[in-house]
């Protein structure tokens, strides 16, 4: 017979839909509605676990989160393997196939019980005193053992096959809990008008209720009136069962974990499998109930060991009788309704054990009017059964009772996890023996067990007056407080999950513990997955008693999130595969490249021809450089725009050198101090006009750099009147370089003249329609020039200049280039700690412009002292030798160190290894023979060898510098470029409830001004720009966005080129660049005479539509804003961050959001829309990346 | 992930934000006119208070301004925020 424990009828259940399932291995029977512990019940079988330390048989103790004992792994097929559930709380679904844990080799016999064999040598603490010596055991001997040994289910081996999903969120009212407390605080908070969510952990909403069917609430049986209530507030608040509410962190942050399929036998691979949601809550209502407290008594972790209140829950909730002849052990009178309805449903009651000596509760005599036996001051003494508990014994007596099942009642704790992990104040109440949150708690979690009150409470803590609620609840009950646990007894267990007994306690009192937080993490109790939910109370009480102290001055421990476990899936969200990390690709295709991470960056090493090794192709394209031409993809380098009356001032305050002497048209390079005299970045400030600057940075700096000038301009050098505006993705960089490299640019640009270009200056310009910033400056030591042009044309410039023989370099032949100048690298030569003096660069600092950042620092004794590292050059004893960048600089081989190794190439241009290094007094060195041992990285037969080598200037090539110099021959006749590249913009993917759209290029300024410029720039192009911030004005085409209080973005449709300047079939930056230039000139003509920067930013950023109903949801997938309508309506703006980029977000309709994203980060902000709306569409999911 | 308030835009996630350190810290007007050991402590002694703490926070994915927050280092809490050229509250 199939579910011999079944009740005949009653219960939440569909006897109607049958469901099959296997547990280890073993098939059966199940009904829809079930959780795969009343199922495992409703078939007898209590035994479904070993413990955590002795192995001990362990069956189901309660019939909820609390759940200590009946941890599950459930295996639903490759990658979806999942450890530690608590059957109370898998739901059942047709094929389910779960297993036990802890067990070798199968749950019946497992040699790990030997353990239990040997307890008596297992006490606390004994790990920290016993395995300690000798001291190489412990990694090799005694951990593995124990490791084996001990232990929660097998971490899954294979990548995780689901997807899960994150989900920002903010509401007026959170309330955790869905139980009669918690539906009364969500229909006394909805009927405010307040945003409200409320959430359950388990898949009904009820609670308690759900197992009370003989309660009626105004005139419905309890569970009816649930289904009531929840379709009440099903328009008006935000309802989320499956869904736990885990942790409760500073600034009302609740995290919620919320299970979408686990239930599911085939769930839709489109769907997440959870998803963490971030509640920002403007106040939490914890409704989260109570939870019922075993009895210790010894035997007491016997299977059909259970609480009283879960054996009710299995009874009236699925229809499940948890034995046939039951012992109940209480001290408390929430056990005789058990009595009461088992005894109903036919199950005998062979006796109420009941510890107090005169119970006081009708209902107490109600069951010994069914002829129940009830025990008053009596406990158990003891239980007998291996696998089952077979019969009772009685303390002090010679009387055994046999029976299949025992219900134990010590109480009720109220559930305050949340509120101590809130650092909310918890205080103890008498009368209950235990402590409550100090406020904003409803129902059994504030200590009120009438129902009635919990109504009443409930309603009150939402924000309404006192609900009334008619009531016809059974006879009411205080639940008890602790019970002195019975010390007599050391192997009566306190703590089923971490295998913890009144004996471990004892020893730790013992042993001089006396806070209750050392006694936790001596004995272990309460600690782990489980947080003490069972345990906790019992284990204060006990050490009350051990101690001689009252349970509120032991105290309660602090309570960690998460409440219950979260799969590490759910909080890594869609942050794995290819959203792990963003990809951020430069403008020229890599396809031919060898490709390396430059920070978030995707750079080219080096393009190698077929069959050509990577080493090969480096030094052809070195010697490229050297005697023609090649150029390189710098569009990586930061760019700052610094613009207005004391740009110059202010830049030199930034950098050491004096850039206000430099006229407009030149260019120099840069170094960038810290306050405290350390180089932190360089780069070339050039002079465009006399208030306006175009300063690069390193490609890693280059966010840093910016920061850095604001916090300057904005705190310290206050007075200054400059702006700064990004154009790092404004314009891309063709590095052109060598001798030949005029030679080859000339023929493209009309209205620059190269050869009257010196060395270190600029132009403004154009490639055909294009506009260019032409620079003639390089990292390489040759003749070279940069071209700064916008993005979609560098792909252009790169095919026509490659169809000429311009050799492409990659960054490796960039660093040996720039070595062999002695150039250096932020962060290779640099390390934080490293002077400009250090570099050799004292040159660069103005003494005579006066203070700048970092200035007083140089004049710290140790900044100029002597034995300071000093960049030297190194060339190996052998040629062939190339040292291991990072290895030490010694004088014999051995310590100390002198310094250490910088960079380290093989010069095709030399022919040999060389090597740039930091070492002390170096340049009182050059001409020494150092001598630097290799560690285990290094190559080949050069393993552990101590190589030799001569101290050198670190400038090999052109010390001189007179390639630099050479005059560029005269201007040869024009020539068109190639065709432009047809850009590829993701296309639409339309959906019914979201849809993306790339948008056409605008032209986008960005101004950054005072008011009274402001007020006259939105006079002068006719947009206001606004003044109130994150708002937007729009007027006729054209729209004004705040983004700072001096920073606005002006967007504009493209303007309109002449047919004839047009490329058939090209994009259109051309034009936008054309509606820029004129819009930028109007702005800048309006604002005067007050200073403003006003800066061309069509190409810096890509715009998309998200669009629908669930627009916001989407975006909230990634962003953590309130989107709600009512936070953020319609013309509201603001820079903010989507996954892990910045973009600028506007509402544009109600269900209308336009992001600006970074032309580099839009393919990462495409994937991370496309995967937050693939449950909204009938796409097929795209492949899931590993890792 | 803390709730900072910003001055210009009102609260706002945190991960819109970057830390600036201690708040208050004044660069001296002629760093040349300083000894040695006022500029050191000037550059590196900072604050380690176990409560109230005066702290600058960049909006640095919003308005891109600076200010200073009164954050409580134990609970997190964030008493208030102010402009760069106001006084921290009492
Ligand atoms: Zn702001």
């Amino acid at each position: 017979m199939t579910q011999p424990f079944r009740t005949a009828a009653d219960g939440r259940i569909d006897r109607g839909q049958a469901l099959r399932f296997r547990f280890d291995g073993r098939s059966y029977e199940g009904f829809a509605g079930d959780t795969l512990a009343s199922a495992l019940l409703a078939n007898g079988v209590h035994l479904v676990g070993r413990s955590f330390k002795y192995h001990r048989p362990r069956g189901i103790v309660s019939a909820g989160s609390e759940e200590p004992n009946a941890l599950v792994t459930v295996d639903r097929g490759p990658g979806r393997v999942t450890p530690n559930l608590r059957a109370t709380q898998v739901e059942l679904y047709d094929g389910l196939t779960a297993f036990s844990q802890n067990r070798a080799p199968s749950l019946r016999f497992d040699l790990g019980a030997l353990a239990g064999v040997a307890a008596p040598l297992l006490p606390a603490g004994f790990p920290y005193k016993s395995f300690m010596w000798p001291r190489s055991f412990w990694r090799r001997v005694y951990e593995p053992a124990i490791r084996r040994m001990a232990g929660l289910g097998r971490a899954p081996a294979q990548a995780d096959a689901d997807r899960y999903l994150h989900q920002y969120r903010h509401c007026d009212v959170m309330i955790v809990g869905g139980g009669a407390a918690g539906l009364a605080a969500a229909l006394g908070a909805s009927a405010t008008g307040a945003r409200v969510i409320l959430c359950d952990e388990q898949p009904e909403f009820g609670g308690s209720l759900l197992a009370e069917p003989d309660v009626t609430i105004d005139g419905w049986a309890a569970p009816d009136w649930v289904r009531e209530v929840v379709a009440t507030l099903a328009d008006k608040v935000t309802l989320m069962p499956r869904t736990t509410a885990f942790g409760w962190y500073p600034g009302n942050l609740i995290g919620l974990a919320e299970r979408l399929t686990d239930h599911l036998a085939q769930p839709d691979p489109r769907t997440p499998r959870e998803r963490l949601w971030q509640v920002r809550a403007g106040r939490v209502i914890l409704a989260t109930g109570a939870i019922e407290r075993p009895l210790v008594f010894p035997g007491n972790d016997r299977p059909g060991v259970m609480l009283a209140g879960a054996a009710r829950t299995y009874l009236n909730r699925y229809g499940v009788r948890v034995g046939s002849r039951v012992v109940i052990a209480t001290t408390d009178d929430s056990a005789y309704r058990a009595a009461a309805d088992m005894h109903r449903h036919g199950v005998t009651i062979a006796a109420v054990v009941d510890q107090r000596a005169a119970p006081d509760n009708p209902l107490v005599e109600a069951v010994r009017a069914l002829g129940i036996p009830v025990h008053v001051g009596a406990a158990i003494g003891g239980t007998d059964g291996r696998r089952r508990v077979r019969a009772v014994r009685l303390a002090n007596s010679r009387t055994v009772i046999p029976c299949d099942a025992i219900l134990m009642s010590g109480g009720w704790t109220p559930s305050v996890h949340l509120a101590s992990q809130s650092r909310g104040k918890l205080v103890f109440d008498v009368a209950l023996g235990t402590w409550l949150p100090s406020d904003g708690a409803a129902g059994a979690c504030a200590g009120t067990f009438d129902l009635a009150a919990c109504l009443r409470d409930g309603t009150v803590a939402g924000g309404s007056a006192p609900g009334s609620f008619a009531v016809a609840s059974l006879p009411e009950m205080t639940p008890s407080p602790p019970s002195a646990p019975l010390l007599s007894h050391p192997k009566a267990f306190v703590d089923f999950q971490n295998d913890v007994t009144i004996r471990d306690l004892a020893v730790a009192a013992q042993e001089g513990f006396v806070s209750i937080e050392h006694v936790k993490r001596y004995t272990t109790t309460g600690m782990a997955t489980d947080q003490g939910k069972t345990s906790n109370l019992n284990a204060i009480a006990a050490i009350a008693e051990l101690t001689g102290r009252e349970i509120q001055d032991v105290g309660v421990t602090t309570f960690r999130p998460p409440y219950t476990p979260v799969t590490f899936g759910t909080f890594a969200g869609p942050y794995r595969g290819r959203l792990f990390a963003p990809v951020r690709l430069p403008p020229v295709a890599l396809a031919d490249a060898v490709v390396e991470d430059v920070g978030t960056w995707k750079r080219a090493r080096c393009y190698p021809r077929p069959d050509e090794t990577v080493e090969a192709a480096v030094a052809r394209e070195c010697l490229a450089v050297r005697n023609a031409a090649g150029m390189c993809d710098a569009s990586t380098l930061g760019k700052i725009e610094v613009i207005g009356p004391d740009a110059a001032a202010f830049l030199n305050r930034i950098y050491t050198g004096d850039l206000a002497a430099l006229e407009p048209g030149q260019c120099r390079y840069a170094l960038l101090l810290g306050e405290d005299g350390f180089v932190r970045d360089d780069g070339i400030v050039a002079r465009l006009a006399v208030d306006r600057f175009h300063v690069t940075t390193t490609t890693g700096g280059a966010a840093f750099v910016l920061h850095h000038m604001e916090d300057c301009l904005q705190t310290t050098f206050t007075t200054l009147q400059a702006w700064l505006t990004s154009v790092t993705e404004q314009w891309a960089v063709i590095a052109v370089q060598g001798p030949r490299s005029a030679a080859a640019l000339a023929p493209f640009i009309a209205d620059i003249n190269l050869a009257a270009m010196p060395p270190m200056s600029v132009r403004e310009g154009h490639i055909g329609d294009i506009p260019i910033r032409l620079f003639r400056a390089g990292f390489t030591g040759e003749l070279g020039f940069e071209v700064n042009l916008p993005p979609d044309h560098a792909q252009q410039l790169w095919d026509t200049l490659r169809a000429i023989d311009v050799t492409p370099y990659g960054t490796d032949a960039m660093h040996i280039l720039r070595a062999e100048k002695g150039y250096i690298v932020i962060g290779q030569e640099t390390d934080g700690t490293v002077t400009p003096d250090d570099l050799g660069l004292g040159r660069m600092i103005a003494t005579g412009k006066g203070d700048f950042v970092g200035k007083r620092s140089l004049s710290l004794p140790d900044l100029s002292r002597a034995g300071r590292p000093q960049l030297v050059g190194l060339l190996p004893r052998d040629p062939a030798v190339v040292l291991e960048e990072g290895a030490q600089v010694t004088e014999t081989g051995r310590a100390p160190a002198l310094g250490h190794v910088t960079s380290s190439y093989r010069s095709p241009a030399l022919g040999r290894g060389f090597a740039l290094a930091l070492v002390a007094d170096g340049r009182a060195r050059i001409g020494a023979t150092l001598r630097v041992p290799q560690g285990g990285r290094s190559q080949g037969n050069m393993r552990g060898k101590t190589i030799e080598v001569a101290v050198v200037d670190p400038v090999f090539h052109d010390r001189p510098g007179q390639r630099l110099r050479v005059r560029p021959g005269p201007r040869p006749a024009l020539l068109p470029l190639l065709p432009a590249v047809p850009h590829s913009a993701p296309v639409a993917r339309p959906a019914a409830a979201v849809e993306m759209v790339a948008l056409a290029p605008m032209t986008l300024l960005a101004v950054r001004a005072g008011s009274h410029a402001a007020t006259s720039i939105g006079l002068g192009i006719s947009v206001l720009l606004p003044t109130v911030p994150n708002r937007s004005v729009i007027a006729r085409e054209r729209a004004a966005l705040w983004l700072g209080p001096d920073e606005w973005l002006i967007q504009a449709p493209p303007g309109v080129m002449a047919p004839s300047a047009t490329t058939p079939g090209a994009t259109t930056p051309g034009a936008t660049t054309l509606g820029a230039t004129t819009l930028a000139a109007q702005a800048r003509k309006a604002a005067e005479p007050y200073p403003a920067s006003v800066v061309d930013v069509s190409h810096a950023t890509r715009a998309l539509e998200i669009v629908g109903p669930r627009a916001a949801w989407c975006l909230n997938a990634f962003c953590a804003l309130d989107l709600d309508l009512s936070a953020f309506p319609v013309g509201r703006c603001t820079r903010t961050v989507l996954g892990k980029a910045g973009v600028v977000l506007w509402r544009v309709a109600t269900e209308v959001f336009r992001l600006e994203v970074p032309r580099s980060w839009l393919p990462y902000v495409w994937a991370c829309l496309e995967e937050a709306r693939l449950e909204f569409t009938d796409d097929d999911p795209p492949e899931q990346l590993p890792g | 992930m803390l709730l900072i308030p910003c001055p210009w835009c009102g609260p706002r996630p945190e991960n819109e934000f970057r830390y600036g350190g201690q708040a208050h810290i004044v660069r001296p007007a002629r760093p040349e006119a300083v000894d040695d050991d006022v500029w050191a402590a000037y550059l590196f002694l900072r604050d380690n208070p176990r409560g109230r703490h005066a702290e600058r926070w960049r909006h640095v994915h919003g308005c891109g301004r600076f200010f200073n927050c009164v954050r409580d280092t134990v609970s997190d809490r964030i008493a208030a925020s102010y402009k760069p050229n106001e006084a921290p509250p009492p």
